[in-house]
């Protein structure tokens, strides 16, 4: 079956301005920017996973000596903030949505493409000076990716290295906020003629909510970093008791970001997997407003969970913060079921990207479920940072930021480079990487249900935690040559290439009616939108859902098809022509 | 359509088969777990035993509704397995079951929710102490224990914390030891001396950070006599691993002996002086 939309018009050969290292340099292009981005995010990820891998080899025997405590300690927490703040976040709103946001709505490029540079740079920078903390005498930011105060005092931890993290968050931080301002703009006023907002795309949907939470958290983070650099460097006392402070604002404060973050960095993975589960299964999303409204409701409620990460601080009102916590299922729960509708009767195929999807899926939910169980005081006094936590967050965060990144990463590389992936060596990592994930976090679980607290360095023999540890060891290594895998794919697909053609996977929306890569200013062509399938639309005549919720003969029916002639040039119009004109929101 | 239908059967027995597998595995796993408490401890104090209670039931709803899902998700991909190049249905919604899978997870949240606060009260209650009270303070890195009511006989960590306490045991003499009697109500006052540190003791199924600033009180009740190992388990700087204290449930004899024990000679309690040569490297 053929899928390739007929070009109207020719894409010329040359693309104007510089091109080589000076066009990655000078570049305002969301879709080089995008490329920086995700390749910074992945050598950011690679790091940390080294990094882990070296924590793991400590921890795979009682009273180890790999690595001296003091170093452990800086592994753990240069591990979790590279994994967070410059992987997890950075490779979704800053790499994937960058370069796909733009082209899934039509438009020609970010709003503000400049700003958009400025974030990269930002982030980049940030990140060097983050990393490079290593070089200093006194060793890399070691308090924890949380910094804890007052830990993070001067007193408690000296040094360049933790002035650097706070530095190097500050600018990412600004990165993202700038990024999160650009998406919501894009978004709202850059989409194609008859792109109504709920016929966006969920991807683009999660990610504009994103962009909103993002402009909700970043800023706090921010300043509550203003604030630590004040205490360490010009003697004010906001989070040290000697001076009248109150150390508990900290967590009040970065838990009030830091919630939020774990849905910044869950949410557009979400958007991910299920455009991928719909294009896979040659259905629509099942629930599209239902999910929508679900999206919503996540980001909503994640602003108001923040002091379940403090129920043993005894300074929280639990029963509050509990129920907030548990609400959050609901509307997961929802996603959860629309995932399974979509694929519900569905006509599922397994290439790469849907296997990691599906993964996703099943990785998950298992971190939902003992979500849950943290979100009950009660449960969480027990099991408080323990490796019980540990392997929770790792199930969600790996599980949406890996399984699901990697399935974005995998269904969208041919669009970013014009070339496909191996589909045998990426089904090998992909199987690679679920056993080794459940084999290194499933016994973490039994770890914490042990007594073993997290970010311990070494461990009695006594202890009984051997065994599981060195299970989840070896889980670890797998994981590595899951990663390993990856990048020989990554290489063959540059020196062998094969190339990908338009729409490889007959997929549904925009960003697949444009060439791949995409040109300069990202179309030539875009096909009539009149539902949030606008290239299945145009493919397959006879299978779309166009007016399946509308009255046959109601106005908006009428409207919406406007555009169905031949198709619209972009570069045609008045900017606000871009605007959705049948007001179906 | 009805060829479609006959290549599907024999695929239909051999997928029968797997589902049942799945099912009789996933039965075995809530079995046998039952015999292994899902991993948790029932605890040794009436307030873990209560937390373990709450966790045994969460831990059966999750299984059960991770297994549901999971089911749902595994039918799902291998029923519907492209076998020909056909456009399936094209369905979008289904308003009714929507609503279903909207309400359904509203009321268990409200079931978890009752008896997570149910939980909760009876383990934050703080009844009247009738055993020890002791002033707990958190220290980088160790602890001290101090007695209320004894003259206020003190055990703390030995000084010589850092490296020089490896290779270690749990119940090594040179970590301080918290004696607590069995069957009576005990009060802890936790503070901390400098960081945040985690005061968690594995068989009472419980953690409270100790706070520059704050004064956390909470209670045990001690049901079993024994030996168990605890740890700090907020990281709190270089030597967090090594911040580890031991809890002695002794019946009511014993503790008041310990206790006079302990007023005539308080130095035999510090670390300091039971603390044993370092055994050589290992």
């Amino acid at each position: 079956m053929t899928i390739a939309v007929e070009r109207t018009l020719p894409i010329p050969a040359e693309e104007h301005g510089p091109t080589g290292l000076l066009k990655w340099i000078t570049s305002t292009d969301h879709k080089v920017i995008g490329k920086s981005y995700t390749i910074t995010a992945f050598v950011f990820f690679c790091l940390a996973g080294l990094m882990a891998m070296l924590m793991r080899t400590q921890l795979a025997s009682p009273d180890n000596n790999i690595v001296s405590l003091h170093l452990y300690n800086e592994l753990f927490t240069m591990h979790g903030s590279l994994m967070l703040y410059l992987f997890a976040g950075p490779f979704a709103f800053g790499g994937l949505a960058n370069y796909i946001v733009p082209l899934q709505i039509g438009a020609p490029d970010m709003a503000f493409p400049r700003l958009n540079a400025l974030s990269y740079w930002l982030y980049a920078f940030g990140g060097l000076i983050m990393i490079s903390g290593f070089l200093t005498t006194g060793g890399a930011a070691d308090f924890g990716w949380v910094s804890y105060a007052p830990l993070s005092s001067a007193t408690n931890t000296p040094g360049a290295g933790p002035d650097m993290w706070i530095v190097a968050l500050v600018l990412t931080g600004f990165s993202a906020i700038f990024t999160g301002v650009n998406i919501c703009a894009t978004v709202f006023y850059l989409r194609a003629p008859g792109l109504t907002m709920f016929r966006l795309p969920i991807f683009t949907w999660n990610m504009l909510v994103t962009g909103i939470l993002i402009l909700i958290a970043f800023p706090v983070l921010t300043a509550a970093l203003v604030m630590l650099w004040c205490d360490r460097h010009i003697g004010s006392h906001i989070f040290s008791v000697a001076g009248g402070g109150v150390p508990v604002l900290w967590q009040n404060l970065f838990w009030f970001f830091g919630h939020p973050e774990v849905y910044i960095l869950a949410l557009p993975y979400f958007g991910m997997v299920t455009d991928i589960l719909a294009v896979f299964s040659r259905k629509p999303v099942f629930g599209y407003r239902g999910m929508v409204f679900a999206t919503m409701s996540i980001a909503a409620l994640s602003t108001s969970v923040w002091a379940h990460h403090m129920f043993t601080t005894g300074t929280v009102l639990l029963p509050f913060f509990s129920l907030m916590s548990y609400l959050i299922a609901v509307p997961t729960g929802i996603k959860f079921f629309n995932w399974i509708g979509t694929l519900w009767r569905g006509s599922i195929v397994f290439e790469t990207p849907m296997l990691f999807a599906v993964g996703f899926l099943i990785v998950f939910l298992f971190g939902g479920v003992t979500g849950i169980i943290l979100a009950s005081p009660p449960l969480d006094f027990a099991t408080h940072d323990t490796y019980f936590v540990v392997a929770h967050f790792h199930e969600v965060l790996f599980g949406s930021a890996v399984f699901g990144g990697f399935a974005g990463l995998y269904y969208w590389y041919p669009k970013m480079t014009g070339r496909m992936l191996r589909n045998d060596l990426g089904k090998a990592s992909f199987w690679f990487m679920f056993v080794g994930f459940w084999l290194t976090f499933v016994p973490q679980y039994w770890l914490g249900l042990a007594g073993m607290p997290r970010r311990i360095a070494e461990y009695s023999p006594l202890s009984g935690w051997t065994l599981l540890n060195r299970i989840s060891t070896s889980g670890a290594y797998l994981l590595f040559i899951a990663v390993f895998l990856m990048l020989v794919n990554f290489l063959l697909s540059f020196l062998k290439p094969v190339p990908a053609g338009d729409n490889p996977w007959d997929a549904h929306t925009l960003e697949w009616a444009t060439s791949s890569p995409p040109p300069h200013h990202n179309f030539y062509w875009i096909p009539p939108v009149r539902s949030e399938r606008p290239l299945w639309d145009h493919n397959h005549p006879e299978h779309t859902t166009i007016h399946s919720h509308m009255p046959a003969n109601s106005v908006r029916a009428a409207t919406s098809t406007v555009h169905s002639g031949p198709g619209v040039h972009p570069d045609h119009g008045s900017r606000s022509d871009f605007r959705g004109e049948d007001g179906d929101e | 359509m009805i060829s479609r239908l006959k290549d599907r059967v024999a695929p239909a027995v051999t997928r029968r088969r797997l589902l049942a597998g799945v099912g009789a595995l996933a039965l075995a796993g809530v079995l046998s777990g039952c015999n292994v408490t899902f991993g948790a401890t029932k605890g040794v104090t009436t307030q873990a035993h209560e937390e373990f209670r709450l966790w045994y039931g969460m831990a059966i709803a999750g299984i059960a509704v991770a297994v549901f899902v999971w089911l749902l998700i595994f039918w799902s991909i291998f029923r519907y397995r492209r076998r020909d190049d056909h456009i399936p249905k094209q369905t979008q919604e289904h308003v009714p079951l929507e609503i279903t899978y909207t309400v359904i997870p509203i009321l268990m949240v409200i079931v978890i929710f009752v008896f997570t606060v149910i939980v909760e009260n009876f383990v934050d209650s703080n009844p009247t102490p009738s055993g020890a009270v002791v002033n707990v303070t958190a220290y980088q890195w160790g602890w001290i224990f101090q007695y209320a009511h004894a003259n206020g006989v003190t055990v703390r960590t030995a000084e010589k914390a850092g490296p020089t306490l490896l290779p270690r045991s749990y119940f090594a003499k040179r970590y301080p030891t918290l004696t607590l009697p069995v069957g009576e109500t005990s009060r802890i006052y936790l503070r901390s001396a400098d960081v945040v540190h985690g005061f968690y003791v594995h068989s009472f199924n419980f953690d409270r950070y100790a706070q520059p600033g704050v004064t956390n009180v909470f209670s045990f009740t001690p049901t079993t006599t024994g030996w168990f190992p605890a740890q700090c388990t907020q990281y709190c700087g270089l030597y967090h691993s090594e911040m580890l204290f031991n809890v002695h449930i002794v019946t009511d004899a014993q503790y008041t002996t310990w206790l006079k024990n302990a007023e005539l000679h308080p130095q035999s309690l510090t670390g300091a002086t039971s603390q044993p040569t370092r055994p050589g490297p290992q």
